[in-house]
This record gives C-alpha cells, sequence and structure tokens, in this order.
C-alpha cells in the first residue's frame, strides 16, 4: 500500500519514556492493545504510556490505526457496530477494559473531541456546554452558569459568545468557534484526560492556530492525547510522539514513541524518518 | 493561450449553434416541459379533488351541522355532531396505543437492532403496512367485538385504527432516526451518557420534526380509513362517548349519507368529506405550529 520498500521486522514497542528516563509520571498506560471491526484487525499489541499533563500525539498516514487507537482510550471503539478491542488500558493503575468497569463512567473521566465540530444543532451555545451535565446529572442547582462560563472561559469562547450564548445556536458558530464549543463541552463535565481526533482537519490555518494554542493552555491542567496527521502540529503542540504504520496486511502497529524532539530531529526507526521526510503517507 | 484557432474562429464557433447543439438543446426544453407538465397535473387533481368537495360540502355546513345528531332517514336537517367526536376519540385512542409502540418499535429498529430478529421485525412491520384495511377490521371484530366486548365498540375501533398507525409511525420515525448524524450520538456518549439517555434527550429531540410528521402522516391515515371501522365501531346515529358502545365517525357518516338516496343526506356527505379534510388539514398545521414554537425558544 506505501510506496516504499520497508524492511519487514516485527514491530518494535520502545520501552515508554517514563521508563528509560526519570520524565513525567504516567497517567495512562497501555498495553498489548489490539482492536477489530468484525474480522479485520485495525490495531495489533500497542503499548506505551501517555504522560500526565503532557501531550502526546498520535501521528502516522492514513488507514495506520490512530483513531481507532484513541477511540480505545476510552471506549468509544466499541459504540461502533462488531467493533471490539483487547488488552489493558490502566487509567491511574485501573485497567478501564476490567469487567467491572462501566465504560459511561469511563467516557467521564476521559473527554473526547472529534475530527468534525459537532455541536448539538438543537441547543444553544449554553446548553451545549453544559449537556453533558445536565444528561449525567453532576451538578448542583445554581452553579451551573458558573461551571458554563468557566468551561467556556477556559476553551478561550468565552468573549465571543458571552452576549449570545443563552440565545444562539450552537449550529450559528463558525467552525473553529464550534470546534472550541465542543472542547468546552467536554472540559465542562471535568475530565482528567482528553482525546483530540484531528481536532483541526475540518479548519482554517487561523481556526488551528487557537486550538493549538488552547492545547498548550489546556495541558497545565489536563493530560492530552492528539491523533493527527499534520506533523508539524504534532511537532508545535506534544511533547511525546507516537508513530504508527499499517503495512501490507493494514493492521495498524506501533513503529516508535518517544519525546517528540527526538522523534522528529533522531528518530531511531528507518520507516519513522522516511515518514518525517515526507518520503511517504 | 494557447489555441490552435485564431480567436476570431473560437468566437464564431461559439455563436454558431452547432446541430448537436441544437439536438440537446431541444431535448433539454422537452425534458423541463415534461416534469413541469406532471408538477401541474399532481396538483392539478388535488386542487380538483379540494374544489369540487368544497364546492359541494359548503352547502352542507352550518351550525347545525356541527352540534346536533343525525336524523332519521327523510327527515331534512340535523348534524354529523357524534360523528366528529367519534372521529377524534378513536383517533386519540388509536395515539395514544400505536404512537408509543410504533416509536419504540423504530428505536428499536434503528438504534439498537441488528440480526435476525430485527430483520424479522421489519418484515412485519412492511406486511402489516401492506395489510388491507378491512383484514385488520375483521380481525379487530373478531377479538374485540365478537369475543372480549360481545358487540360494536368505540375502543374496537380505535384499536383497528391503531394498527394502521403503528407501521406508519414506525417506518417515518425509523427513517427519520436513522438520518440523525452518528456523530451527535457520539458526542454525547463521549460526554459519559448512557445509551438511553442519548437516545432519549438527543437522538428523539433532534429528529422531533419527522418524528411528528410521521405521528401525523399516520393519524392522517387513519382518520380516512372507514372499512376497520364499518366492522369495529359501526357508527352511531346518538351521541355517545362511551367507548364500550357503538361510535359514530366521519367516514362510516360519509360512507352511509352518501349511498343514501337522499338529496340532503347526499350533501351532507359532502360535507362530512369537507370537514374531514379540514380536520386532518388541521392536524397537521397544529403540529407545525407546536415545532416552530419550540423551535423559537431560547
Amino acid at each position: 500500500m506505501i510506496g516504499v520498500q520497508v524492511p519487514r521486522e516485527t514491530p518494535v514497542t520502545t520501552p515508554p519514556a517514563a521508563e528509560t528516563e526519570s520524565g513525567p509520571e504516567p497517567r495512562v498506560v497501555v498495553r498489548d492493545l489490539n482492536a477489530w471491526y468484525g474480522t479485520h484487525q485495525a490495531i495489533a499489541r500497542i503499548s506505551l504510556d501517555i504522560a500526565a499533563k503532557h501531550v502526546t500525539a498520535i501521528i502516522g498516514p492514513s488507514g495506520c490505526g490512530k483513531s481507532t487507537f484513541i477511540r480505545c482510550l476510552n471506549r468509544m471503539h466499541e459504540v461502533t457496530p462488531t467493533a471490539r478491542a483487547q488488552g489493558s488500558v490502566e487509567l491511574d493503575g485501573v485497567n478501564i477494559y476490567a469487567p467491572a468497569v462501566d465504560p459511561v463512567r469511563v467516557r467521564r473521566v476521559v473527554g473526547m473531541v472529534f475530527q468534525k465540530p459537532n455541536p448539538f444543532p438543537m441547543m444553544t451555545i449554553f446548553d451545549n456546554v453544559v449537556a453533558g451535565l445536565l444528561l449525567n446529572g453532576q451538578y448542583r442547582r445554581g452553579e451551573i452558569d458558573t461551571l458554563a462560563e468557566q468551561a467556556l472561559r477556559q476553551a478561550a469562547l468565552w468573549d465571543e459568545v458571552k452576549d449570545v450564548w443563552k440565545k444562539a445556536s450552537g449550529a450559528s458558530l463558525s467552525g473553529g468557534q464550534q470546534q472550541r464549543l465542543c472542547i468546552a463541552r467536554t472540559l465542562a463535565v471535568r475530565p482528567e484526560i482528553i482525546l483530540m481526533d484531528e481536532p483541526c482537519s475540518a479548519l482554517d490555518p487561523i481556526a488551528t492556530y487557537r486550538i493549538e494554542e488552547l492545547i498548550g493552555q489546556l495541558k497545565e491542567e489536563f493530560t492530552i492525547a492528539i491523533v493527527t496527521h499534520n506533523m508539524q502540529q504534532a511537532s508545535r503542540v506534544s511533547d511525546y510522539t507516537a508513530f504508527m504504520l499499517a503495512e501490507e496486511d493494514r493492521i495498524g502497529r506501533l513503529v516508535e514513541f518517544g519525546p517528540t524532539s527526538k522523534i522528529f530531529t533522531n528518530p531511531t526507526e528507518r520507516r519513522t524518518e522516511d515518514y518525517i521526510t515526507g518520503r511517504f503517507g | 493561450m494557447a489555441t490552435t484557432a485564431p480567436p476570431a474562429a473560437v468566437a464564431s464557433l461559439l455563436l454558431r449553434a452547432q446541430p448537436r447543439d441544437r439536438g440537446r438543446q431541444f431535448a433539454d426544453l422537452v425534458a423541463t416541459g415534461l416534469v413541469i407538465v406532471s408538477a401541474v397535473v399532481g396538483v392539478l387533481v388535488l386542487v380538483a379533488i379540494l374544489a369540487y368537495v368544497a364546492i359541494n360540502g359548503l352547502p352542507a355546513l352550518n351550525f347545525a351541522f356541527f352540534t346536533e345528531r343525525p336524523l332519521p332517514p327523510g327527515e331534512v336537517g340535523g348534524g354529523v355532531a357524534p360523528a366528529i367526536v367519534g372521529t377524534l376519540m378513536m383517533l386519540a385512542t388509536a395515539g395514544l396505543i400505536g404512537v408509543p409502540i410504533g416509536i419504540g418499535t423504530a428505536i428499536y429498529l434503528a438504534e439498537y437492532g441488528r440480526g435476525g430478529f430485527a430483520r424479522t421485525v421489519s418484515f412485519i412491520v412492511d406486511l402489516i403496512a401492506g395489510l388491507p384495511s378491512i383484514v385488520i377490521g375483521v380481525f379487530v371484530w373478531a377479538w374485540l367485538v365478537r369475543s372480549v366486548v360481545g358487540h360494536f365498540n368505540g375502543l374496537a375501533g380505535g384499536v383497528a385504527l391503531a394498527i394502521v398507525v403503528i407501521p406508519i409511525v414506525t417506518r417515518t420515525v425509523e427513517e427519520t432516526l436513522r438520518l440523525v448524524p452518528d456523530p451527535l450520538r457520539e458526542a454525547s456518549l463521549a460526554l459519559g451518557t448512557p445509551r438511553w439517555k442519548t437516545i432519549m434527550r438527543i437522538v428523539l429531540p433532534t429528529a422531533r420534526a419527522g418524528i411528528m410528521t410521521g405521528v401525523v402522516l399516520s393519524l392522517a391515515r387513519a382518520g380516512g380509513e372507514t372499512a376497520p371501522l364499518l366492522l369495529t365501531a359501526l357508527g352511531n346515529q346518538f351521541f355517545s362517548l362511551d367507548l364500550l358502545q357503538p361510535m359514530a365517525a366521519l367516514p362510516v357518516q360519509i360512507y352511509n349519507y352518501a349511498r343514501a338516496p337522499y338529496p340532503d343526506w347526499q350533501v351532507k356527505a359532502w360535507g362530512g368529506a369537507l370537514i374531514l379534510i379540514v380536520l386532518i388539514a388541521a392536524l397537521s398545521g397544529l403540529s407545525r405550529w407546536i415545532l416552530t414554537r419550540r423551535f423559537g425558544r431560547t
């Protein structure tokens, strides 16, 4: 599929950064994660650590399973009919795939921002932000306005919408504003970890810049994993980068994982270097 | 510009209509004409029905027509009040029974249904939708009229109409639910919302316009049904609010009036048809009004 000779090796699962260096503590520990759509295996044996209050980027060409991987981290993968996952994803030491774990609870702790902005069209901006709180009953009477404003401020959208937030529909905003609204909606339920699945791919450069800036602010408080097909974006926003690749068998594997600076300047793997330098993908 | 012909030649090429251009332009004209004619014919048929019913029915409309009960054969005057009330009551019964079952089935098919059981349910829904309404009438007669109650009654009429309502609601609502984009479901699920709440609070409200349309459409269809009511509710010359007694209905009343030899009754049949049309139009107008009001809310 990919027009380059790649030496067929067993997939390398690089020792996670936290184990090799005295890096930040890992918040999410993924071990031997496999995922399928029906009978087709989409990712195989992924192991990596996602560092607390840092940004981890997942890069790779289309079809390498990076979206599938990130959707496994809050059990959204299994929402797709016939999809299933197997392996261990430990969050603060608890495997979210353990039988006793309720996927609904996982998703309240691990929020997600999608590729295309998806505000609820029949709701106002305010209703969108507090949707998670209302749907889950996670609020006290009287504090909901404050929580909504806080989330909108954190998503850097407050100043643009404060005059109309209880009147205008979420769908009336521009694409970039809609995406920040979706981020605010995710922040409002106070997750610990935020997953972003190509959050800027539907946005123009200025809107993209604002989201990237926002990611830089959010990592002060949250642990972030972001899928992107834009390598410049990965190098700008992330602290760690994972490079995934699917070869002839169309099964996505982790090729290399490490600090972003190392992946982009001095990768260990030949295939990583080929991809980074634009020789394929 | 790397054109092979000098500019003047290109210009003349553009200006001079080629024979094949004329052919294409002619085909375009014919096709456009055909679709316009179809649209006009379709609308004309509808307008003709409305106008014909209105012209023939208007003379029947007076205060007594809406407030009085039908008079015995031969007497001039009276009205169809029991039929109006009966139709509304049986439609309400049909709605109360049929709409929840229809919406529930639609949710199952669109949101959960997979595999053999869902396919079977889907097939049976199609089957009921295609069932001649007289068959529904015979079935409900054997069940509720002959076995359970023992005589003709309005409840049986309502149940028969509910069976007419269920497949229509199921199909339209299912289609509407399938049109709700998956990213909305995912957005809600990713916030930690359970599946059932996502359906109740996100999917159904997003689809409410389509759901309303489906409900109104099905009730409009049921409101015009005559055959199942003849075998279940029968009709009633007297005013009755008792669902366990025979109950009058507009379509049955129209049927009885239309086949009578008395000119006064024939005019009343037209009048009944007119108010049936108005009733159904009002129902759909009401649903639209509710929709726009809900939508315009803060």
